[in-house]
Protein backbone atom coordinates (compact mmCIF):
# COMPACT_ATOMS: atom_id res chain seq x y z
CA UNK A 1 0.00 0.00 0.00
CA UNK A 2 1.42 3.38 -0.98
CA UNK A 3 2.19 5.81 1.85
CA UNK A 4 -0.60 8.25 0.94
CA UNK A 5 -3.15 5.42 0.62
CA UNK A 6 -1.99 3.98 3.92
CA UNK A 7 -2.31 7.31 5.75
CA UNK A 8 -5.70 7.88 4.13
CA UNK A 9 -6.82 4.38 5.22
CA UNK A 10 -5.68 4.95 8.83
CA UNK A 11 -7.46 8.34 8.91
CA UNK A 12 -10.59 6.75 7.45
CA UNK A 13 -10.88 3.88 9.92
CA UNK A 14 -10.37 6.27 12.85
CA UNK A 15 -12.53 9.05 11.32
CA UNK A 16 -9.74 11.57 11.93
CA UNK A 17 -9.51 13.33 8.54
CA UNK A 18 -11.27 16.35 9.93
CA UNK A 19 -9.10 16.47 13.06
CA UNK A 20 -5.87 16.67 11.01
CA UNK A 21 -7.42 19.32 8.77
CA UNK A 22 -8.60 21.32 11.77
CA UNK A 23 -5.17 21.14 13.41
CA UNK A 24 -3.54 22.28 10.16
CA UNK A 25 -5.75 25.35 9.93
CA UNK A 26 -5.71 26.22 13.64
CA UNK A 27 -1.96 25.94 14.11
CA UNK A 28 -1.18 27.35 10.67
CA UNK A 29 -3.26 30.37 11.66
CA UNK A 30 -1.33 30.52 14.96
CA UNK A 31 1.96 30.54 13.07
CA UNK A 32 0.88 33.28 10.66
CA UNK A 33 -0.59 35.51 13.40
CA UNK A 34 2.46 35.03 15.63
CA UNK A 35 4.81 36.06 12.83
CA UNK A 36 2.55 39.00 12.00
CA UNK A 37 2.56 40.09 15.64
CA UNK A 38 6.32 39.78 15.99
CA UNK A 39 7.08 41.65 12.78
CA UNK A 40 4.68 44.48 13.63
CA UNK A 41 6.18 44.57 17.12
CA UNK A 42 9.59 45.12 15.53
CA UNK A 43 8.14 47.75 13.17
CA UNK A 44 6.69 49.87 15.98
CA UNK A 45 9.71 49.53 18.27
CA UNK A 46 13.26 50.88 17.91
CA UNK A 47 14.88 49.74 14.64
CA UNK A 48 16.53 46.35 15.00
CA UNK A 49 19.02 44.41 12.92
CA UNK A 50 17.43 42.12 10.34
CA UNK A 51 19.34 39.18 11.81
CA UNK A 52 17.81 39.89 15.25
CA UNK A 53 14.30 39.97 13.77
CA UNK A 54 14.90 36.72 11.86
CA UNK A 55 16.30 35.00 14.97
CA UNK A 56 13.36 36.13 17.12
CA UNK A 57 10.81 35.00 14.50
CA UNK A 58 12.61 31.71 13.94
CA UNK A 59 12.71 31.12 17.69
CA UNK A 60 8.97 31.67 17.93
CA UNK A 61 8.35 29.41 14.90
CA UNK A 62 10.42 26.58 16.41
CA UNK A 63 8.65 26.99 19.76
CA UNK A 64 5.25 26.83 17.99
CA UNK A 65 6.38 23.71 16.13
CA UNK A 66 7.50 21.94 19.30
CA UNK A 67 4.36 23.00 21.11
CA UNK A 68 2.22 21.77 18.20
CA UNK A 69 4.07 18.45 17.94
CA UNK A 70 4.00 17.63 21.64
CA UNK A 71 0.51 18.85 22.52
CA UNK A 72 -1.15 17.11 19.55
CA UNK A 73 0.76 13.88 20.14
CA UNK A 74 -0.11 13.71 23.83
CA UNK A 75 -3.78 14.55 23.37
CA UNK A 76 -4.32 12.44 20.24
CA UNK A 77 -2.52 9.43 21.76
CA UNK A 78 -4.89 9.53 24.69
CA UNK A 79 -7.92 9.92 22.39
CA UNK A 80 -6.88 7.08 20.06
CA UNK A 81 -6.10 4.74 22.96
CA UNK A 82 -9.49 5.48 24.50
CA UNK A 83 -11.24 4.83 21.18
CA UNK A 84 -9.27 1.59 20.72
CA UNK A 85 -10.15 0.41 24.23
CA UNK A 86 -13.85 1.05 23.57
CA UNK A 87 -13.66 -0.86 20.30
CA UNK A 88 -11.78 -3.74 21.95
CA UNK A 89 -14.49 -3.87 24.59
CA UNK A 90 -17.22 -3.99 21.91
CA UNK A 91 -15.34 -6.62 19.92
CA UNK A 92 -14.33 -8.55 23.04
CA UNK A 93 -10.89 -9.06 21.50
CA UNK A 94 -7.38 -7.62 21.45
CA UNK A 95 -6.99 -5.29 18.44
CA UNK A 96 -3.37 -4.22 19.01
CA UNK A 97 -2.15 -6.22 15.99
CA UNK A 98 -4.99 -5.09 13.72
CA UNK A 99 -5.29 -2.02 11.51
CA UNK A 100 -7.07 -0.33 14.42
CA UNK A 101 -4.10 -0.95 16.73
CA UNK A 102 -1.73 0.38 14.08
CA UNK A 103 -3.96 3.43 13.60
CA UNK A 104 -3.99 4.09 17.36
CA UNK A 105 -0.17 4.16 17.30
CA UNK A 106 0.43 6.01 14.01
CA UNK A 107 -2.43 8.49 13.67
CA UNK A 108 -1.29 10.54 16.72
CA UNK A 109 2.19 10.79 15.15
CA UNK A 110 0.79 11.93 11.79
CA UNK A 111 -1.55 14.45 13.41
CA UNK A 112 1.32 15.73 15.59
CA UNK A 113 3.42 16.25 12.44
CA UNK A 114 0.57 18.15 10.76
CA UNK A 115 0.03 20.25 13.87
CA UNK A 116 3.73 20.97 14.30
CA UNK A 117 4.74 21.50 10.69
CA UNK A 118 1.81 23.77 9.74
CA UNK A 119 3.02 26.78 11.79
CA UNK A 120 6.66 26.08 10.88
CA UNK A 121 6.05 26.00 7.13
CA UNK A 122 3.80 29.07 7.23
CA UNK A 123 6.30 30.96 9.40
CA UNK A 124 9.19 30.06 7.09
CA UNK A 125 7.24 31.30 4.06
CA UNK A 126 6.54 34.60 5.84
CA UNK A 127 10.22 34.98 6.71
CA UNK A 128 11.41 34.52 3.09
CA UNK A 129 11.50 38.31 2.34
CA UNK A 130 13.65 38.87 5.46
CA UNK A 131 16.12 36.17 4.38
CA UNK A 132 16.25 37.54 0.84
CA UNK A 133 16.93 41.06 2.15
CA UNK A 134 19.62 39.73 4.48
CA UNK A 135 21.21 37.95 1.51
CA UNK A 136 21.50 41.35 -0.19
CA UNK A 137 18.64 41.04 -2.67
CA UNK A 138 17.18 44.54 -3.20
CA UNK A 139 13.55 45.08 -2.22
CA UNK A 140 11.24 47.87 -3.44
CA UNK A 141 10.04 48.45 0.16
CA UNK A 142 11.16 47.34 3.61
CA UNK A 143 11.23 43.49 3.81
CA UNK A 144 9.16 43.78 6.99
CA UNK A 145 6.26 45.22 4.97
CA UNK A 146 6.59 42.45 2.39
CA UNK A 147 6.62 39.85 5.19
CA UNK A 148 3.45 41.44 6.61
CA UNK A 149 1.80 41.28 3.18
CA UNK A 150 2.89 37.64 2.91
CA UNK A 151 1.37 36.87 6.34
CA UNK A 152 -1.90 38.58 5.38
CA UNK A 153 -2.02 36.65 2.10
CA UNK A 154 -1.47 33.31 3.89
CA UNK A 155 -4.12 34.14 6.50
CA UNK A 156 -6.52 35.01 3.67
CA UNK A 157 -5.68 31.70 1.92
CA UNK A 158 -6.32 29.74 5.14
CA UNK A 159 -9.74 31.40 5.23
CA UNK A 160 -10.31 30.43 1.59
CA UNK A 161 -9.37 26.84 2.45
CA UNK A 162 -11.88 26.87 5.34
CA UNK A 163 -14.53 28.30 3.02
CA UNK A 164 -13.95 25.50 0.53
CA UNK A 165 -14.29 22.87 3.26
CA UNK A 166 -17.46 24.31 4.76
CA UNK A 167 -19.02 25.08 1.39
CA UNK A 168 -19.55 28.79 2.16
CA UNK A 169 -18.25 31.58 -0.05
CA UNK A 170 -14.44 31.40 -0.22
CA UNK A 171 -14.25 35.18 -0.48
CA UNK A 172 -16.37 35.73 2.61
CA UNK A 173 -14.38 33.17 4.59
CA UNK A 174 -11.07 34.64 3.42
CA UNK A 175 -12.16 38.16 4.35
CA UNK A 176 -13.32 36.94 7.78
CA UNK A 177 -9.88 35.52 8.64
CA UNK A 178 -8.24 38.61 7.15
CA UNK A 179 -10.35 40.81 9.46
CA UNK A 180 -9.00 38.86 12.45
CA UNK A 181 -5.48 39.64 11.25
CA UNK A 182 -6.31 43.33 10.75
CA UNK A 183 -7.84 43.48 14.23
CA UNK A 184 -4.68 41.87 15.64
CA UNK A 185 -2.55 44.49 13.88
CA UNK A 186 -4.75 47.29 15.22
CA UNK A 187 -4.46 45.93 18.78
CA UNK A 188 -0.68 45.70 18.51
CA UNK A 189 -0.47 49.28 17.23
CA UNK A 190 -2.81 50.38 20.02
CA UNK A 191 -0.93 48.74 22.87
CA UNK A 192 2.64 48.56 21.59
CA UNK A 193 2.80 51.46 19.12
CA UNK B 1 -5.03 -32.57 -2.34
CA UNK B 2 -8.48 -31.22 -1.50
CA UNK B 3 -9.19 -27.62 -2.47
CA UNK B 4 -11.57 -25.34 -0.62
CA UNK B 5 -13.93 -23.88 -3.22
CA UNK B 6 -16.35 -21.94 -1.05
CA UNK B 7 -16.69 -20.82 2.56
CA UNK B 8 -19.40 -18.86 4.31
CA UNK B 9 -18.15 -17.14 7.46
CA UNK B 10 -19.88 -15.38 10.30
CA UNK B 11 -17.73 -12.38 11.25
CA UNK B 12 -17.97 -9.62 13.86
CA UNK B 13 -16.25 -6.46 12.64
CA UNK B 14 -15.95 -2.77 13.58
CA UNK B 15 -17.88 -0.33 11.32
CA UNK B 16 -14.55 0.70 9.81
CA UNK B 17 -13.09 -0.50 7.46
CA UNK B 18 -16.48 -0.47 5.74
CA UNK B 19 -17.99 -3.47 3.95
CA UNK B 20 -16.49 -2.51 0.60
CA UNK B 21 -12.93 -2.17 1.92
CA UNK B 22 -13.37 -5.32 3.98
CA UNK B 23 -14.39 -7.32 0.89
CA UNK B 24 -11.64 -5.81 -1.24
CA UNK B 25 -9.01 -6.76 1.34
CA UNK B 26 -10.25 -10.36 1.39
CA UNK B 27 -10.48 -10.50 -2.42
CA UNK B 28 -6.84 -9.40 -2.65
CA UNK B 29 -5.91 -12.51 -0.66
CA UNK B 30 -6.26 -14.68 -3.78
CA UNK B 31 -6.00 -14.40 -7.54
CA UNK B 32 -9.59 -15.42 -8.34
CA UNK B 33 -11.58 -14.82 -5.18
CA UNK B 34 -15.19 -13.75 -5.46
CA UNK B 35 -16.39 -12.21 -2.19
CA UNK B 36 -19.91 -11.41 -1.08
CA UNK B 37 -20.76 -9.70 2.18
CA UNK B 38 -24.15 -9.41 3.84
CA UNK B 39 -24.67 -7.27 6.93
CA UNK B 40 -26.76 -9.25 9.40
CA UNK B 41 -26.79 -6.98 12.42
CA UNK B 42 -25.56 -3.49 13.29
CA UNK B 43 -24.64 -2.37 16.81
CA UNK B 44 -23.22 0.90 18.12
CA UNK B 45 -19.57 0.04 17.41
CA UNK B 46 -19.71 -3.26 15.55
CA UNK B 47 -21.59 -5.18 12.90
CA UNK B 48 -22.13 -8.87 12.32
CA UNK B 49 -21.59 -9.82 8.69
CA UNK B 50 -21.78 -12.98 6.63
CA UNK B 51 -18.87 -13.29 4.23
CA UNK B 52 -19.03 -15.70 1.32
CA UNK B 53 -15.74 -16.41 -0.45
CA UNK B 54 -15.50 -18.46 -3.64
CA UNK B 55 -12.34 -19.42 -5.49
CA UNK B 56 -10.47 -22.28 -7.12
CA UNK B 57 -8.28 -22.86 -4.05
CA UNK B 58 -9.16 -20.76 -1.02
CA UNK B 59 -6.39 -20.20 1.53
CA UNK B 60 -8.49 -20.17 4.68
CA UNK B 61 -5.61 -19.23 7.02
CA UNK B 62 -4.81 -16.20 4.87
CA UNK B 63 -8.47 -15.10 4.89
CA UNK B 64 -8.62 -15.44 8.66
CA UNK B 65 -5.44 -13.39 8.96
CA UNK B 66 -6.89 -10.63 6.71
CA UNK B 67 -10.08 -10.55 8.79
CA UNK B 68 -8.01 -10.15 11.96
CA UNK B 69 -5.84 -7.46 10.35
CA UNK B 70 -8.99 -5.48 9.54
CA UNK B 71 -10.02 -5.72 13.19
CA UNK B 72 -12.63 -8.41 12.60
CA UNK B 73 -13.21 -11.58 14.53
CA UNK B 74 -14.25 -14.88 12.95
CA UNK B 75 -17.17 -16.29 14.91
CA UNK B 76 -18.02 -19.39 12.92
CA UNK B 77 -17.64 -21.22 9.63
CA UNK B 78 -21.22 -21.67 8.49
CA UNK B 79 -20.72 -23.46 5.17
CA UNK B 80 -17.79 -25.06 3.38
CA UNK B 81 -17.41 -26.61 -0.06
CA UNK B 82 -14.30 -28.70 -0.65
CA UNK B 83 -13.33 -30.58 -3.80
CA UNK B 84 -10.81 -33.40 -3.89
CA UNK B 85 -8.07 -33.38 -6.50
CA UNK B 86 -7.05 -36.19 -8.90
CA UNK B 87 -4.22 -37.33 -6.60
CA UNK B 88 -6.56 -37.87 -3.60
CA UNK B 89 -7.13 -41.47 -2.76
Amino acid sequence: MKLFDKVSFLFRITSTHDIARRYFVVNGFDGALTMLGLIIGFLVSAPAELSVIISACLGAAIALTMSGLSSAYVSESAERQLALSKLEEAMASDLQDSAHGEAARRVPLIIALVNGLAPLIISLIILIPLWLAKAGIPMPVSPLYIAIAMALLLIFLLGVFLGNISGVSWLRSGIQTLLVAVLTMALIYLFAG
Amino acid sequence: MASVKRVILDVLKPHQPNALEFCQAIAKGGSDYRVELTVLEVDENTETVQVKVEGSAIDFEAIQSIINDMGGSLHSIDEVEVQSGADDG
